[in-house]
């Protein structure tokens, strides 16, 4: 699935508007803790969290994640957002839950990469 | 004896959250230029992350060594710091010391050595209590060096 057409359902605020976001994507990692998502990253995946610290770009990065995408509509500070553009990885915030986020990604045939 | 390849060493700052991870975001770097099959990129990237930010987290300050010899890929981390007085009980899955700020980060659920001994083929860690901890791992570049 493109991911313009996961910031249309989600509805996310795009905080990088810079990036391409035209980029396909298949899987997604689902977390809030870093160590989960580097211990079952698959390359490409979309990685959606409630954590908004660098941390999140910084694992994101290492593990080679598409982009990311802050639940609970949360947002990065500055120099994350900045690290993210440096790494030319798309952030976006969405005002949904996880579950919600989840399920409607589910529903749209995106599997879970863990 | 394997023939050294390629050594690089990393000082490590304790608390500098923001810098946390850059040395491995170098060495993925590195490896990828050097057209390394990906999931042994995977795998050295999960090792060194971790055991980098055991040091952010844990210890006052850091070195790590990472080097590339014909047979393997070694990430050996030494640290100043508090040591670890148990070493069995922190290689179990979810046993963390963390402070909330710490899981705050991400980090601090008690998987970062089980994650470090998963990805690795070899792992020894030697600890002093109250001067710091050894962390050394390795990944096999070829079937049974
Ligand atoms: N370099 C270190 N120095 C001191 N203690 C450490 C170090 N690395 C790990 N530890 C101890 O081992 C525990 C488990 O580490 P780990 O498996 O990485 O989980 P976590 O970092 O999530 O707590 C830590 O909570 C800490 O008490
Ligand atoms: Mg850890």
């Amino acid at each position: 699935m493109k991911l313009e057409e996961i910031i249309r359902i989600l509805q996310c605020r795009v905080l990088t508007p810079e990036l391409d976001l035209s980029m396909d994507l298949s899987t997604v990692l689902a977390s809030d803790g870093m160590s989960e998502i580097l211990a079952f990253h698959k390359p490409g995946a979309l990685m959606i969290t409630g954590l908004t610290n660098i941390q999140s770009v910084r694992t994101a990065d290492v593990a080679d994640v598409r982009a990311i995408i802050y639940i609970r509509g949360k947002l990065p500070n500055d120099k994350t957002i900045e690290l993210a553009r440096q790494k030319k990885l798309p952030v976006l915030s969405t005002a949904l839950g996880m579950f919600e986020v989840c399920g409607i990604l589910y529903e749209k045939g995106i599997k879970g990469a863990m | 004896m394997a023939e050294e390849l390629f050594r690089k060493s990393f000082s490590i700052l304790s608390c500098n959250f923001d810098k946390a991870g850059e040395n491995t975001t170098e060495i993925k770097a590195l490896l990828k230029s050097l057209d390394f099959n990906p999931d042994i990129i995977r795998r050295v990237v999960v090792v060194a992350f971790e055991a980098e930010m055991n040091v952010v987290m844990y210890a006052n300050r850091g070195r790590m060594d990472f080097v590339i010899t014909d047979e393997e890929i070694r990430i050996d981390i030494t640290d100043e710091g508090p040591g670890i007085p148990d070493i069995k009980q922190a290689m179990q899955e979810g046993y963390s010391t963390a402070t909330d700020e710490m899981r705050e980060m991400g980090f601090g659920f008690g998987m970062g050595l089980p994650n470090i001994k998963k990805h690795s083929d070899f792992l020894e860690i030697k600890s002093d209590v109250g001067k710091g901890t050894t962390v050394m791992a390795g990944i096999r570049l070829v079937p049974d060096a």
